[in-house]
């Protein structure tokens, strides 16, 4: 549509002084002086500006483009970064749970069960939360705490990682050791999901510190796509007589819930990816226990822990493989939720009104 | 089985607007009633007070008396029951896109905890029937959702949605003023089948409508009902200087 638009233009307006004014614009002007004005003349004589037009153009897709440029480009080194593991192991890189540096016996499975429980524990903790939040920023909080509210809820988010873990180090830890988890042990240690050493540190401390850092992300999209949820419909559910918890749940939810799903996907994507917090108080150890106070590690607090120490190409080689798995899996995880989101908030399906 | 609307001194506010001065009002039961009047001139906020819908807006006030049948609806009632006797239509159809046409009409229903099954298959049959949409839908009831259907089916969908729960009164808030004449034709013959079992509330925009459809025909202006009489008297010899303005068009 434009390529063919712009031509047009610039002929009109290539056409319009020669036909008034036949050859020199300078001399006609002073002949017949109202036939064409100052600031005619000024406009006149600035052209088409194709190159202006055109040279912002292309810089802003070379911006765009620039960004594909970089996925690309990571990708590709941590393909060939890991090839000295893929070659080795193969597939069975990732069901292995044998990390042995020390023997060059690599296998991921520890990382990637630690991942995904940590994860988990964080969703089953934070989607409750972030829910009752976005629920009761949306539908039900005065006017004045509104504000004040969401922004604390945003600024949640903005705390870099490290801070959370010394937080987690010098307080959550303490109190999880000392208070948290004997109680779980005395009530719920017959499920063996809470049994073992108590240290404070490992899988369930980790994931209430990754609960607390994706509750942001969470409730913040939540509330978005509540918002984005017409009021007919709220009204329509009131109009049947429906009680507030009713109208939320019919009207409001039941409307939004792809979208939430959406950011609780996000929420999981951020989770899986979290290194630094969790990495302070994880524990460190490459094993698979069944009890959540136990230690283990996870993909990406490996990678920070042993990349700086690793000896020899296998290792390294080893880190990034696992890495590239992360990359593959987050960026998979992320389109899907934004997908998800952006149906909900800009897409079809909610918006009847 | 309609009732009677008795309205006594009915003020309301949005904020420090004050969108309704004291209005008193009897509206006949079993017989459609339609209120006419320019926009913003309170009327709609009128029939949101008869259901207490006004007040779901936080800064909206009421004050004054509303008698449904023997029941005084801001003296002896919770808003939640008052919805449940008193069935709303909105201006644009607003079904549940995310529920099934069956699943629309019986939502009122199901919110009120009523699971037995075959005789919510024949509510959602007779409601269908009442709002003249079975015909066309009755082949899809639980495969195609609310938000599939066109507009004036959305809106016929919506008006059985509301008679699903056997409202004594039914409001409808310019039920046709977002359809086509087609869709608004088919809505004005069913407001004309459904007067004879429910007390039926409209507002609309279309003086033709509301003489068409309506026994009964209040003028609103500027928050006050000017004039309230026969729909016929209304029409052909209001007795007031500002109705008459209105309905010849010479403002509005």
């Amino acid at each position: 549509m434009t390529e063919t638009r712009i031509p047009k233009t610039q002929v009109e307006f290539q056409a319009g002084p020669e036909s008034e004014n036949g050859a020199g614009s300078e001399a006609t002007a002073a002949n017949v002086p109202p036939a064409i004005s100052e600031v005619r003349r000024f406009l006149l004589s600035r052209g088409n500006s194709s190159l202006a037009d055109g040279g912002f153009r292309w810089l802003m897709v070379i911006c765009a483009l620039s960004i594909f440029a970089i996925v690309v480009l990571i990708g590709t080194v941590l393909v060939r970064s890991s090839e000295l593991t893929r070659a080795k192991f193969g597939f069975k890189f990732f069901f292995d749970q044998m990390w042995d540096p020390v023997n060059g016996n690599f296998g991921a499975l520890p990382f990637i069960y630690g991942t995904l429980v940590t994860s988990l524990l964080a969703l089953l903790i934070a989607v409750p939360l972030a829910l009752g939040l976005a629920i009761f920023l949306t539908e039900m909080s005065p006017k004045f705490l509104r504000g004040p509210l969401a922004f604390i809820t945003e600024l949640l988010a903005a705390i870099p990682s490290i801070i959370y873990g010394l937080w987690a180090v010098f307080v959550l830890v303490p109190l999880m050791r000392d208070h948290v988890n004997p109680i779980l042990i005395r009530f719920f240690g017959w499920t063996t999901l809470f049994s073992g050493d108590n240290l404070g540190l490992g899988f369930l401390t980790s994931g209430v510190i990754l609960a607390v850092m994706i509750l942001p992300i969470i409730s913040s999209l939540t509330r978005e796509v509540m918002t984005a949820v017409p009021h007919s419909q709220r009204e329509a559910v009131l109009a049947l007589g429906a009680t507030r918890w009713e109208m939320i749940r019919v009207g409001v939810l039941r409307n939004a819930r792809i979208g939430i799903v959406g950011s609780i996907i996000l929420g999981l994507g951020r989770a899986f990816g979290e290194t630094m917090a969790v990495t302070m108080v994880i524990g460190n150890t490459p094993e698979i226990h069944k009890s959540l106070l136990a230690t283990g590690n996870t993909m990406a607090s490996v990678i920070a822990n042993e990349f700086s120490e690793a000896a020899d190409d296998l290792h390294l080689s080893a880190l990034i493989e696992i890495g590239l798995a992360l990359f593959i899996v987050t960026i998979i995880i992320n389109a899907i939720a934004r997908l998800l989101v952006w149906a909900v908030t800009s897409g079809a399906p909610a918006r009847v009104n | 089985m309609g009732v009677g609307i008795e309205v006594t001194n009915l003020n309301a506010w949005y904020g420090a607007t004050h969108t309704l001065q004291d209005i008193n009002l009897n509206i006949p039961p079993n017989q459609a009633t339609a209120l006419i009047g320019p926009s913003g001139c309170g009327k709609s906020t009128f029939v949101r007070c008869i259901n207490r819908m006004h007040e779901t807006n936080p800064i909206a006030r009421v004050t004054g008396t509303v008698r449904i049948g023997d029941l005084d609806i801001y003296e002896d009632a919770k808003p939640v029951e008052i919805r449940r006797r008193v069935g709303m239509v909105f201006q644009r159809p607003n079904p549940f896109p995310t529920m099934s046409i069956y699943d629309n009409v019986a939502s009122g229903l199901k919110l009120n905890g009523y699971s037995n099954r075959r005789a919510l298959d024949e509510i959602v049959e007779k409601s269908l029937r009442n709002s003249a949409l079975w015909e066309e839908v009755k082949d899809e009831l639980k495969k195609k959702s609310g938000a599939s259907l066109s507009g004036g089916q959305q809106q016929r969908l919506c008006i059985a949605r509301a008679l699903a729960v056997d409202p004594e009164v039914l409001l409808m808030d310019e039920p046709a003023s977002a359809l086509d004449p087609v869709s608004t034709s088919k809505i004005e013959d069913l407001i004309f089948e459904l007067k004879s079992q429910y007390t039926i509330v409209i507002v609309t925009h279309n003086m033709q409508q509301a003489a068409r459809v309506a026994e009964k025909t209040g003028f609103f202006l500027n928050g006050r009902m000017v004039e309230f009489d026969s729909t016929h008297k209304i029409f052909t010899n209001p007795s007031d200087k500002r109705t008459e303005d209105y309905i010849t068009g010479r403002f509005g």
